[in-house]
């Protein structure tokens, strides 16, 4: 057993380009949910058509990859008013059942036989983000030690995605300390408060879930231009419950909630995985209790577990206010 | 009852007291608004006009569709027919938000504080002109400040005299029953109206802060201000009201000064049963 060896697993995963992309897909989704109070069941289906935005305009429109990038934030505007205008008027739930669905859709359609000239059925498209990559500043290499040691291309995506990240985070701070982030709030508290003092309840939904949208789409671009490559079934529900559960984790409503989760997500999953990996080499646990092949399912169990714990312990999360959930529930 | 104050000398004075009846200067009127839940005539309300800087109290049995006809009136739920002016304007078909910006505010039977916002935030949410609510203008902060340091200052003015400026910081959460009751009066001021509809502003509130919630309620009336709101306790109806409408299924079936109605044969009826103060089994 090395430990350094686990953690350093662990560390690479939490800095890496993948917690990054998440994180800022869920601080769309924390616009949604929790700062708006917007079920969003389908941040997923915003992440797959901004990376296929992409993917498809350079691979089957040959586009530049920055008319791409438009390509995928017009697509997710466009997808936010098309859940938003029929459901918003509606009942929170609606919008949770409506935005699961769509992903779904979403996802069939673009691995449909009949959507693979452009883009690529269920092998998808690959290699669309080499001007990217021609202009990485970052000297071809291998940079760290240890476990933890990044390529120049995983280097270059990191620096680009925490940037954004960055951004993204400066952007909820200004705009949830303004006035229209407390129009937002007092949306998500009670909606006929909000429509009294004659604050237009359905535009400021309708604002928020495309605002959050366009992040969600940003971190499906980033994704994409990251492994090179899109791929239908990468973009399934289960990414959406992940990105609920670092929010969660991390303190939903808190500018720095969906970063924090991220990076504790992605380093508990790596931690856990290499630990069972390196427990049953070394013969620790027996390998006729837990087979190598079945870690990648556990480490998810063990993730699963440790919520459950949160919640019961901590269920405003990492960085939330104890008293404001418990307020929040009167 | 305690000494009550008298009625402020009102151009109500000659207003015939009957269902329906004109006044001098009506600030909202209604023309045949009703609602029926599934065979249930809610409302069906054929005239009602409500006068400029009055306080008109709305009464009624349980039942009788008092809080409905606010949600019509400002647009909270939908009416089936009807019209209904404020100020001149046409309000029908319009949505809650927009009948608010009118200067129709409303309040609710069971509070409606923003929990998780502060007790200052609360008032400055309710402003009207905050060019930040926009979300490009949010973004720049310069653009609204000078607004939101006028907000705050009015909010803090507001705060004072509702005697809940010790709370300024803390969520709304925190706030007692009635403590919310002043707040969302307080808040419902913030948005500048011409016209508030009260319901039920002292429902749990205890007798001293139902006291001061009383005397709020009559000062903004002497501000000018108009006010409609529906209640329950008749000693509060006849002590602070200048105008009393009296509903009963959904129709109004008496109106007058407060004076005139605890005797009206109409409004007794409907509290009490038209069969009242006879033995059973005695016929018309």
């Amino acid at each position: 057993m090395d430990i350094l060896t686990i953690l350093g697993d662990g560390f690479r995963a939490a800095i890496g380009p993948e917690a990054a992309i998440y994180a800022l897909a869920a601080i769309g989704l924390n616009m949604h949910f929790g700062y708006t109070g917007l079920l969003n069941f389908g941040q997923v289906g915003f992440m797959l058509v901004g990376a296929y935005g992409v993917a498809v305009a350079v691979t089957t429109f040959s586009a530049p990859l920055w008319a791409g990038v438009l390509v995928g934030i017009a697509l997710a505007v466009a997808l936010a008013l098309l859940l938003g205008i029929p459901t918003l008027r509606l009942r929170a739930d609606y919008l949770a059942i409506t935005t699961i669905a769509a992903g779904e859709i979403l996802r069939y359609v673009y691995r449909s036989n009949f959507a693979s000239p452009v883009t690529g059925g269920v092998y998808g498209l690959t290699r669309f983000a080499d001007p990217l990559y021609a202009i990485n500043p970052v000297p071809a290499g291998q940079y760290g030690f240890g476990q933890l040691s990044f390529s120049d291309r995983s280097l270059w995506i990191m620096v680009i995605a925490w940037s954004l990240v960055a951004l993204a985070c400066a952007f909820m701070f200004l705009i949830i300390k303004s006035p229209w982030g407390r129009v937002i709030r007092s949306v998500r508290e009670d909606e006929d408060a909000a429509r009294s003092l004659g604050k237009n309840v359905f535009g400021y939904r309708l604002q928020s879930l495309v605002v959050g949208g366009v992040l969600g789409a940003t971190g499906g671009m980033l994704l994409a231009v990251y492994t090179q490559a899109v791929q239908p079934d990468a973009y399934n529900p289960v990414v959406t419950f992940y990105l609920y559960t670092l929010l969660i984790l991390g303190g939903a409503g808190r500018i720095l909630g969906p970063v924090v989760g991220s990076v504790i997500f992605w380093f508990v999953l790596v931690f856990a995985d290499s630990f069972l990996r390196q427990a049953i080499g070394t013969g620790l646990i027996p390998a006729s209790l837990i087979n190598p092949t079945e870690v990648g399912a556990i480490r998810f169990a063990l993730v699963g577990a440790g919520l459950m714990l949160l919640m019961i312990y901590r269920p405003q999360g990492i960085l939330g206010d104890r008293r404001e959930m418990l307020l929040g529930e009167r | 009852m305690s000494a009550k104050p008298v009625p402020q000398v009102s151009r109500l004075a000659g207003v015939a007291a009957e269902p329906g009846a004109g006044k001098p200067d009506p600030v909202l009127v209604a023309d045949d608004v009703t609602k029926t839940f599934g065979g249930l005539h809610a409302v069906r309300v054929s005239r009602l006009e409500v006068q400029r800087g009055a306080i008109t109290a709305l009464i009624g049995p349980n039942g009788a569709g008092k809080t409905t006809l606010f949600n019509l009136l400002t647009g909270f739920d939908r009416a089936d027919s009807g019209r209904w002016s404020f100020e001149g304007r046409s309000m029908a078909g319009l949505p809650a938000h927009r009948i608010a910006r009118t200067g129709l505010v409303r309040t609710f039977q069971l509070t409606k504080s923003l929990t998780l916002l502060t007790v200052l935030e609360n008032l400055k949410l309710a402003s009207r002109q905050q060019t930040g609510e926009r979300f490009f203008t949010a973004l720049v902060h310069p653009l609204w400040r000078a607004r939101e340091e006028s907000i705050e200052r009015l909010a803090d003015e507001m705060l004072a005299r509702f005697q809940l400026d010790r709370m300024r910081g803390e969520f709304a959460g925190t706030l007692s029953g009635g403590q919310r009751k002043l707040l969302e009066l307080a808040r419902a001021l913030m948005a500048q109206p011409t016209m508030i509809m009260l319901d039920e502003p002292t429902a749990g509130v205890n007798p001293a802060l139902t006291q001061s919630l009383l005397r709020h309620i009559q000062q903004l009336r002497d501000e000018g201000m108009t006010i409609l709101f529906v209640e329950h306790d008749m000693d509060v109806v006849m002590g602070i009201s200048d105008w009393v409408v009296c509903m009963a299924e959904g129709r109004v079936i008496a109106e007058g000064p407060p004076a005139s109605i605890g005797s009206n044969r109409a409004v007794v009826d409907a509290y009490l049963g038209a069969h009242h103060g006879r033995r059973a089994g005695e016929e018309d």
